[in-house]
């Protein structure tokens, strides 16, 4: 038959260590995380960045990724959208009883490697086991600390009149990608999830200007929910232009046949940077050097008028409000 | 060929406008039947870039806004008999009843699923033999055959716990009750294209027949709704009256046959309650005598309390086009898609739910 996790692999006994150290130890193998110490103790000095994070994504494999692809991601771009140098994450394994030993293996594994794309360490950790039907199959809680290089400050209340919207690429693949599994709705594509880790990008372009003003992730609630929270904190109008924005035929396709709006669907590997016209130029030029910006564009700018609200010029040269998810339109895709 | 981008190519677009904008000299007012209409001309800003010569009025095309409170009442009632499972479209799930919602039955620990398609709620019926899974049949004659096959289905599959409750709707009826009522004056109709691509466009042939009234059958993409717009125009200025179909990508004149042939298997013709139109002879659906054990109403005993409507709200006179969202007091205020009170702010079809997500002091 084959190996499940069971209640006694989060017991703190004999099983519960094997697991930690046939599994995690070993696949995210540091120095700080051998040592088996209650917390990984390290030193770093200058302005931090520390954030949290929870993953539940249903179901944890998807095209292009998994939960533990996603949560190292996840935290890394967090961490990256104050203009930070990720450094050490933690990361905590909330398992449901019965998830197949094989699936929690690939899971780290993906983990690890992905750790290993975006250059961080994995230095600490916790394993739960929880009775089948309190969680489903795994949740990873995460957190993680990251250096603020010297200059840089970045935050979403700094967007200013006459500054620029770019956007690093298309938008929508990860929500589509993820739905597209979904029991009850599975269509085939072959889209994949853009979930990506975004900080070599944020470096790429800190390194042409770091007078960039807001930086953030389009994730659940898409690129329209983002513009909104960027425009009401910065009390600044967002005009952005509909055909300006990147979106895939698949992803439109997909969207018109769930009743969706791109504009609202999750990604994971996208960012929105608002920057000063004068350098919206080269830092543009530099992300379309990564390999996580090659479709980026300047997709509308930032104006005193309308403050608080985004406003979009359609295909047809006609405006329309941009307003924020309303309800849950995707749950669970993250 | 690019089904999407290719409908939204703005040089095309730009073409089609000034055509319009050269076109038109008669004042007129064009009503959209369908929801899904109305959605594309907000979501793109259309009645922005028409000549103010033409006039857009939204229609009663949203499934969900057109279902009567009481029928409502019906459902939510369904949903809280022990034993028994709901399975819906999802936009059902916040419609306000006369006291309460499905969501807030759910919560309340009725079952209730929210499915794509017919056939997951078949799935649902299969695999749990002990509950009577009912299936809200709500929707125009794009949603009936669907509905109608999986009644087929689950007497061939002996799935003998699943059951329809037949809320549908027909929509030429409709069209005719609004028109005789006088209050809305029409030049020109575009005509819904998922229900055409069932029912064809001979059905509509009556109202350019009878009432002088030019139809066209529109796609949902912007450069659909424009050329529907040009072509309306295109016969008010030439005096005439004809159906065209602007959508012959989806709809043939003689509709989808093996669809109205599942659908007249099943279903037979019956009264139906619309809100704000009332009772419309032959303009709904009730499962034919063969199919009864099928039936939720006759399965089941429901007899909700008289349904009371929401105070203020004129999602009626909406529906009726005799009426804007801009109108109403509750609009944006006491109502929103967060907290909706009447069904058109629920539904993403609905006019009230278009204006306000796309509308406001910049689109409409």
């Amino acid at each position: 038959m084959e190996d499940k996790i069971l209640l006694a692999h989060g017991s703190g006994g004999k099983l519960a260590h094997e697991l930690v150290e046939k599994s995690f130890v070993k696949a995210f193998a540091n120095p700080f995380l051998a040592k088996l110490d209650d917390s990984a103790v390290f030193e770093l000095s200058g302005r931090l960045a520390f954030t949290t994070d929870s993953y539940v994504v249903s179901p944890i494999f998807f095209p292009g990724g998994d939960i533990g692809k996603l949560a190292v991601y996840g935290t890394v771009n967090d961490l990256a959208m104050s203009g930070a140098k990720p450094l050490y994450l933690s990361l905590a394994f909330i398992i449901e009883e019965g998830l197949p030993y094989s699936e929690l293996s690939k899971i780290v594994e993906s983990t690890q490697r992905a750790a290993q794309e975006a250059g961080v360490q994995i230095v600490t950790g916790d394993t739960k086991v929880v009775h089948r039907g309190s969680a489903d199959k795994l949740f990873i809680n995460t957190a993680g600390v990251g250096i603020i290089p010297e200059g840089v400050d970045i935050s979403g209340s700094k967007a200013t009149p006459g500054d620029k919207v770019i956007l690093s690429g298309t938008i929508g693949d990860h929500g589509i990608a993820v739905l597209s599994q979904r029991e009850g709705l599975s269509f085939s594509t072959r889209l994949e999830s853009d979930c990506a880790p975004l900080n070599s990008l944020v470096a790429a372009m800190l390194a042409v200007s770091p007078n960039i003003r807001c930086l953030r992730d389009p994730t659940r609630g898409g690129l329209a929910t983002t513009l909104n929270e960027l425009a009401k904190q910065s009390k600044v109008g967002i005009r952005i232009e509909e055909e300006r924005v990147p979106v895939r035929e698949e992803v439109l396709a997909a969207c018109e046949m769930l009743g969706f709006d791109p504009l609202y669907v999750a990604n994971e590997g996208k960012l929105v940077a608002i920057v000063p016209a004068e350098d919206a130029d080269k830092i543009l030029e530099a992300m379309l050097r990564n390999h996580y910006g090659k479709r980026a564009a300047i997709i509308g700018g930032v104006s005193e008028d309308h403050p608080g609200r985004v406003i979009m010029k359609t295909c047809l040269g006609a405006s329309r409000i941009v307003d924020m998810l309303v309800g849950d339109l995707l749950p669970r895709i993250c | 060929m690019r089904f999407i981008t290719e409908f939204r190519r703005s040089e095309l677009a730009k073409g089609l406008i000034s055509h319009i904008h050269r076109q038109s000299k008669t004042r007129a007012r064009f009503m959209e039947f369908c929801g899904g209409h109305t959605v594309t001309i907000f979501r793109y800003g259309i009645r922005q870039v028409l000549p103010k010569t033409i006039d857009m009025v939204s229609g009663p095309g949203c499934p969900i806004c057109v279902t009567a409170t009481s029928d409502l009442d019906k459902a939510i009632a369904l949903a809280q008999i022990p034993g028994v499972a709901i399975a819906t479209f999802g936009d059902m799930l916040k419609v306000p009843g006369s006291h309460s919602n499905l969501q807030k039955v759910k919560a309340n620990g009725a079952e209730v699923h929210a499915v794509y398609s017919t056939m997951d709620a078949l799935e649902i019926a299969k695999g749990n033999p002990t509950k009577s899974v009912v299936f809200l049949g709500i929707g125009f004659e794009t949603t009936a055959p669907t509905i109608a096959a999986s009644v087929l289905q689950a007497q061939e599959r002996k799935i003998r716990n699943y059951y329809v409750l037949s809320l549908h709707k027909l929509c030429p009826p409709v069209i005719q009750a609004i028109l005789d009522s006088g209050e809305v004056r029409l030049d020109g109709l575009i005509c819904p294209g998922h229900v055409s691509a069932i029912i064809g466009s001979h059905p509509w042939e009556f109202i350019a027949r009878d009432y002088g009234i030019p139809c066209v059958v529109s796609g949902f993409e912007p450069l659909d709704i424009l050329q529907s717009v040009d072509m309306l125009v295109n016969q008010v200025e030439n005096g005439e009256s004809k159906v065209e179909i602007a959508y012959r990508r989806g709809v043939r004149p003689e509709g989808n046959q093996q669809a109205l042939r599942l659908m007249g298997q099943v279903f037979e013709p019956c009264s139906a309650r619309w809100r704000g139109v009332g009772e419309v002879p032959n303009s709904g659906l009730k499962l034919r005598e063969k199919y009864q054990r099928f039936d939720a109403e006759l399965a089941f005993d429901i007899n909700p309390s008289p349904a009371c409507e929401p105070m203020g709200c004129i999602c009626g006179d909406i529906l009726r086009g005799v009426k804007t969202p801009a109108d109403c007091s509750l609009f944006g205020q006491a109502c929103t898609p967060q907290n909706p009170v009447g069904p058109c702010m629920v539904s993403s079809e609905g006019s009230c739910s278009a204006y306000y997500l796309y509308g406001g002091d910049f689109g409409g």
